[in-house]
């Protein structure tokens, strides 16, 4: 990620500038969504690209998820790439059945004959106080839907990459970014995030977990806007001598099994850490992937940080004890040790 | 434009094909039914009534326009020109089908000829209007066609789909096969107004509603839509009355049917109806009319006996095709 010259940008524009640059690359490539043409999307990830490619290829819908996620279906089965926006991650509920039995099944149903390269993209996460239609996460219901790919971004370096493997990929990507994370103003948003962003046009293979933080002690298994609050708790630790593995999992479909048992292998603890609902989530499954390939390697029972099983709350005070913070980590990684 | 005699064969290779799946449906299921039994297991929702619907409109559709059918879909592929025998293969699960088994009858792919399924009421709306808009960007005068029952005129996504439609002016045909009851209840209970073609009018685009199931009117009107939506005049709603000869699938008793009505439908057969037109207006001959039942006839048992030939999956075949590799 480090060069001499540092390019940093938000993770908002390193989206951004992916589309224009797949777009300019391939005439098929389309955008459509509610406000991603003048506006640029509610949370920026379409900024510029109404000005540089006109309402031809940037299209501003109608708030018809179903029409405008179906006719994704369609139009990518007959030649276009289509990128769609809706967004909140929370507003899927009424275009669920042309994602999860159509877009996701449709090349399984056809026995492989039909393709439908599509990116859905949405914004995740809370943190703000816009309370449980608004903050929610909800990926892994995606994930737990077969025919849909997972993608979660910690960084603007990652969102780049990803964005355009996403938009090269044939198959239906759902690409997830988290509003704490984008670098808006408006909107508390992690340093973190906003890193060196090289020009030219990359790919980040889908799949791969990267290991962000590298430790012996205790290994933070995580995604998303948890990677820099773990981050952040495993500098904490540092002084307590705890030496904290954290690792970023990028993709959650594909899922790099491989890095999860082997930091594990490694530090023989590991902490899950999830903005999503705890129950039959990532959290289960990853935990569930420990105890079929990594048993013998554990000191200590794995260990889950996510939301609890409640809707996201209003107040500042509730919201805060519902998603993980770095205090909550840091807290789990000392019970773990113990 | 397919002539009158071609479109009546074809209307001809539907009932047989409808007739005879529901013979071999009912292989394995007795005495005691069960839907999970014989050759073709699973539901199956036959058309046969429905013919003039099928070719009426497709006798204006290209092999390049696509077209997205509903869960009763056996006379759209065939008019599409679907392969009979790949479909019937598929309709028995066997590798040699559209999808090698993975589909079965409400899940009908194939991409040939542009033709694509779902099991979902309404959900082929809007997959159509993005077809449509792919289409028209290449302008390349293609259209897509969506089919669907009466019920699923109140499903959001038909009214998502003919705003949508309207405002990109999308090279579409939204065609409704009213054929008066979804699943068992009728079109009075379901629909607040008789037509559905009056919804046109909400989203400034033309409608047409069609009574009496008779080829010759569906392919009148369907050819003025198309001819508009290729010339680049947006989408049309077309409403056809229909009639649907077996219950809305193979086992329902039809208790909710009045007495008579299946007898009246019947009666008022469109395959019969078109032959005797065809035969008073000297289009069509009794030995031509028996040749087109001895060539259809054989055309299904071929796809019937392609399909019983072919293979079963291997088990493990279930684990290909959920993402494309590399």
């Amino acid at each position: 990620m480090s060069t001499t010259t540092a390019r940093k940008l938000t993770m908002a524009r390193a989206i951004s500038e992916a589309i224009g640059q797949e777009m300019a690359h391939d005439p098929n490539v389309l955008v459509w969504g509610e406000d991603v043409g003048v506006y640029g999307g509610i949370f920026g990830a379409t900024q510029g690209l109404y000005a540089q490619f006109g309402e031809d290829r940037v299209l501003d819908t109608p708030i018809s998820e179903s029409a405008f996620i179906g006719a994704a279906i369609g139009a990518s089965a007959e030649g276009l790439r289509p990128i769609v926006e809706l967004m909140f991650v929370d507003f899927f509920g009424v275009a669920m059945d042309q994602i999860y039995n159509h877009l996701a099944k449709n090349h399984y149903m056809s026995g492989g004959s039909v393709r439908h390269p599509v990116v859905l993209m949405t914004a995740i996460g809370g943190g703000y106080s816009d309370a449980a239609q608004h903050s929610q996460t909800l990926y892994s219901l995606f994930a737990h839907v077969p025919g849909l790919k997972v993608v979660v971004p910690s960084n603007a370096y990652d969102a780049k990459g990803l964005m355009i493997s996403a938009i090269r990929d044939d198959n239906p990507v759902m690409y997830f970014f988290h509003k704490g994370l984008l670098g808006l103003g408006w909107m508390p948003s992690d340093d973190w995030a906003e890193v060196h962003v090289p020009e030219d046009r990359y790919e980040i293979p889908f799949g791969q977990a990267q290991v962000v933080g590298t430790g012996t002690d205790l290994s933070i298994i995580t995604i998303g806007a948890m990677v820099p609050k773990a981050m952040k708790a495993r500098k904490l630790l540092q002084p307590a001598g705890i030496a904290v593995e954290v690792v970023d999992l990028r993709t959650l479909v594909p899922l790099d099994r491989k890095a999860i048992v082997e930091t594990v292998m490694k530090t023989h603890r590991a902490l899950i850490v999830d903005e999503d609902y705890r129950s039959f989530g990532m959290s289960g499954e990853i935990a569930a992937i420990l105890a079929e390939e990594a048993l013998d390697y554990l000191e200590a029972p794995v260990r889950r940080l996510a939301v609890p099983d409640i809707p996201i709350p209003y107040s500042r005070i509730l919201e805060q004890s519902a998603i993980p913070s770095v205090e909550a980590i840091t807290q789990a990684v000392h019970a773990l040790m113990e | 434009m397919e002539s009158y005699v071609s479109m009546y064969r074809t209307m001809c290779l539907i009932r047989r094909y409808e007739d005879r799946m529901a013979e071999i449906y009912t292989e394995g299921k007795s005495p005691l039914f069960s839907i999970a039994a014989g050759p073709v297991p699973g539901e199956m929702h036959l058309a046969a009534g429905q013919e003039p619907v099928a070719v009426g409109v497709m006798a204006h559709v290209r092999p390049d326009d696509a077209v997205t059918a509903p869960h009763r879909p056996h006379h759209l592929a065939i008019a599409k020109g679907v392969d009979l025998r790949r479909m019937t293969a598929e309709i028995f699960g066997r590798t040699t089908g559209l999808s090698h088994g993975k589909g079965g009858h409400m899940h009908l792919f194939d991409p040939s000829v542009h033709f694509s399924c779902s099991g979902i009421v309404g959900a082929g709306f809007p997959p159509a209007v993005g077809a449509a808009l792919a289409f028209k960007r290449q302008g390349s005068g293609r259209v897509a066609v969506a089919f669907a029952g009466e019920g699923a005129a109140n499903q959001g996504t038909f009214h998502e789909s003919l705003n949508l439609a309207a405002l990109w002016k999308a090279p579409v045909l939204f065609v409704i096969e009213d054929n008066h009851y979804a699943i068992s209840v009728p079109k009075a209970q379901s629909t607040a107004i008789v037509d559905n073609s009056d919804r046109a009018r909400s989203y400034g685009i033309p409608g047409v509603s069609l009574r009496g199931n008779d080829v010759l009117a569906i392919s009148e009107a369907a050819h003025e839509a198309i001819s508009r939506a290729r010339e680049g005049q947006g989408p049309t709603l077309l409403e056809v009355e229909t009639t649907r000869l077996y219950g809305h699938f193979q086992g329902d008793a039809e208790a909710y049917l009045h007495t008579g009505e299946k007898a009246e439908w019947r009666q008022h057969d469109p395959i019969v109806r078109f032959r005797n037109y065809l035969l008073e207006h000297h289009l069509l001959s009794m030995a031509d009319d028996a040749a087109i039942q001895q060539d259809v006839a054989t055309l299904v048992e071929d796809a019937i006996a392609y399909a019983r030939q072919s293979p079963e999956p291997l088990p493990e075949d279930a684990w290909t095709d959920v993402f494309i590799e590399g």
